[in-house]
């Protein structure tokens, strides 16, 4: 997927959309990654001056939240939860298996840029588990075949 | 025809929207007038989508709905009945989720039409001390697992002084098994926004934000939908509700930090910092987010405020059991034949849950373990199953109610691999404060290796290194972590022997 490089003017105009927030930071990364499906690291400078912090430290906050990425995912990104009551029903024969048939590790990314699998804990449903998320849509009851339908209906 | 279909995100993974297409067609076919409305889900979620259809007599319900059962609705084929004289409803007590299922999450006049806002009323009219005391009375305890006297918080920050003070909602439900709040937010969000202005006003809080989690992305967009709303109807505003008190409130995503659920954490998080655990004193009550004296309470804690000035501070009081006052949401989870959120009153037995509202296992098999309060909470084993769900109860049993999630598992769960998990999450998701935790938890998840590879040895070391992690950490993510690991290991002590014993 083609990323155009954002240029300081464009950074500077999504920054300034959230300035007027108390506590702006965490709003202007979303921001940022909702228009460029990352964070370019290009960014960080800019917003280092736009809050008075060094660069380090825009940095030290960034890394510290699993959701930001430095670099794109695969255009479609696929969350399969991890956590216990997912377990319980089978979560992690599940993610084996839609690894194995994409022949990735958690976090990877298909040769072809298409997918990227990551994991998530919690997807608030447990009592429909196991769950996934696929190109931000929901399901519930997930089995290989259920995520392979809704893989090909994002892509 | 009146046609309802939640919207709850729970009820849209099993696929509702697919349902509302198809009811669409089936009437276009039939030349049928139908009008679609949009509710919460009844919390029923092993009969999502649950398709309602008003009668004369009430609503109707069909579920599990399938996009291409929906010709039954049209044919008036047997349906489930009255969805209000389903045993699941009839037996609960619905106080906080009373309008949940109800009523179209994003109608003001239905929230109005159904108890919304005579709570806020009744508050505006009360002084300070008035509205702290009522909630004293009603014996609320935090939701969001500590169970601290709610009312005790807020007086703390209504006696601070300062220019300005803050109410947090804790949103953060990252607990596996847990969807208490997911559901009031996407549900009936006007519910939390009633309970914080009212918090607002007992304290003197000018502000409100609502901290919630990435993953639940239907329940920001009703949220900031539903602030919108309120602020045009004056809810919330410059002048709540004519009383001439200003309250505003915003929502704040969060972006996949576990830690961040706690509360330190999140002030950190909400003000663009890291969201590393601070050290407490000083209390989020006196200096909390930006510095300001800050309530600091979970969703279902300050959605149960509304009913509480609605019916008053006895009547909630009045159900429960001990010092758990009230009603507490349940979120039956995981290998269940019936899972969803059941609201009681404190006290039910915990085999009652698993057994006869949860119907056991989805897969048929026996139940081995629950595990009671998310990925900090202890696993309970069958006998155990008369311990009554409350604070002091689960207390007893080295467990913790938590934010009452339970997740079932049955016979075929690998504990071990279940305790390594814990100590894995708990390396993911450390906030790196402490060395326990930070290092602990990758050391458990070593020995919990070398346990599994035969060495019987390190059960000690395991054993040790909880104890170490308990009195070590600052908070409960490195602190509790030990819990689900210690009382696996307690319940079914031959998973973490045998493989050694096989090999001698
Ligand atoms: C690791 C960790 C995660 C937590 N996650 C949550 C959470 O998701 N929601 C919540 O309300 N409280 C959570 N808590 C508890 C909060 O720190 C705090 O006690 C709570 O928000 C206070 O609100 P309450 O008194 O209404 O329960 C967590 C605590 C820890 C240590
Ligand atoms: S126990 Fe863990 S998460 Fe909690 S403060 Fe210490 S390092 Fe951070
Ligand atoms: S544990 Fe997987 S959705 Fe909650």
């Amino acid at each position: 997927m083609p990323h155009a490089a954002p240029s300081t003017d464009d950074i500077t105009a999504l920054i300034e959309t959230q300035m007027h927030l108390e506590g702006p930071l965490l709003p202007i990364f979303h921001a940022i990654q909702e228009t460029y499906g990352f964070v370019p690291q290009e960014a960080l400078p800019v917003i280092a001056q736009a809050l008075n912090l060094t660069v380090a430290e825009v940095h030290g906050v960034m890394s510290f939240y699993h959701d930001f990425r430095k670099t794109p995912a695969g255009d479609v990104v696929v969350k399969i939860c991890r956590a216990e009551a997912c377990q319980s029903m089978g979560a992690n024969a599940l993610s084996a298996a839609v690894l194995d048939k994409l022949g990735l590790d958690w976090g990877g990314t298909t040769a072809d840029g298409k997918l990227t699998v990551e994991p998530v804990y919690c997807l608030g449903l447990c009592a429909c588990a196991p769950a996934a998320m696929v190109g931000g849509k929901l399901v519930a009851r997930a089995d290989l075949a259920r995520l392979e339908k809704a893989m090909e209906g994002a892509a | 025809m009146k046609i309802w279909v939640p919207m709850d995100s729970a009820a849209k993974a099993l696929g509702s929207e697919d349902v509302v297409a198809a009811i669409r067609a089936e009437a276009a076919r039939r030349g049928v007038d139908v009008e679609i409305a949009r509710n919460g889900s009844r919390g029923m979620i092993w009969l999502e989508p649950l398709v309602e259809v008003e009668t004369e007599a009430g609503r109707i319900g069909y579920g599990p709905m399938n996009a291409g059962d929906v010709a039954a609705i049209f044919d008036g084929s047997p349906s489930l009945g009255l969805v209000e004289e389903l045993d699941w409803m009839k037996r609960q007590t619905r106080l906080t989720f009373q309008r949940c299922g109800v009523t179209d999450p994003l109608s003001l006049a239905q929230y109005e039409a159904h108890g919304g806002l005579a709570g806020l009323r009744r508050a505006i009219g009360m002084s300070q001390d008035a509205i702290i005391d009522e909630v004293k009375l009603s014996g609320l305890r935090g939701r969001g697992g500590a169970g601290f006297p709610t009312g005790i918080k807020w007086d703390t920050v209504r006696l601070a002084h300062a220019d300005r003070k803050y109410i947090v909602c804790n949103a953060d439900e990252g607990d596996s098994g847990t969807f208490a709040d997911r559901m009031i937010m996407e549900g009936d969000p006007f519910c939390l926004i009633e309970g914080m202005v009212i918090a607002g006003l007992g304290c003197g809080a000018v502000q409100g934000y609502v901290y919630t989690r990435s993953e639940y992305p239907d329940a920001v967009a009703v949220m900031r939908r539903a602030i919108v709303l309120a602020h045009e109807a004056g809810v919330i505003g410059p002048d709540v509700m004519g009383s001439g008190k200003p309250f505003e409130l915003e929502v704040r995503v969060g972006a996949g930090a576990y830690v961040c659920g706690e509360e330190t954490s999140l002030l950190n998080s909400l003000e663009g910092k890291r969201g590393v655990v601070r050290a407490k004193p000083p209390l989020p009550a006196l200096e909390g987010a930006f510095g300001k004296p800050t309530v600091v309470n979970n969703v279902i804690s300050l959605a149960t405020v509304p009913v509480i000035f609605e019916k008053g501070a006895s009547y909630y009081a009045d159900f429960g059991l001990g010092r758990s006052k009230g009603t507490i949401p349940l979120q039956i989870a995981g290998n269940v034949a019936r899972g969803g959120l059941f609201e009681t009153a404190f006290g039910m037995p915990l085999g009652e849950i698993v057994t006869d509202l949860a119907g056991g296992t989805a897969t048929g098999r026996p139940v081995k373990a629950v595990q009671v309060g998310g990925p900090l909470g202890a696993y309970l084993g069958q006998e155990q199953f008369d311990t009554p769900f409350g604070y002091e109860e689960f207390g007893g049993q080295d467990a913790l109610i938590g934010h009452a999630g339970l997740v079932v598992f049955d016979d075929s769960a690998d504990m071990l691999g279940m305790a390594r998990f814990a100590m894995e999450f708990c390396a993911v998701e450390s906030c790196g404060k402490c060395t326990p935790c930070r290092i602990g938890a990758v050391r458990g998840v070593e020995t919990l290796d070398r346990i599994a590879a035969g060495d019987g040895a390190a059960v000690e070391l395991l054993s040790d290194l909880c104890e170490t992690m308990k009195d070590g950490s600052l908070c409960a993510l490195g602190g509790f972590t030990p819990y689900p690991v210690m009382s696996a290991l307690q319940l079914f002590p031959e998973e973490f022997a045998g493989v050694k014993e096989a090999a001698e």
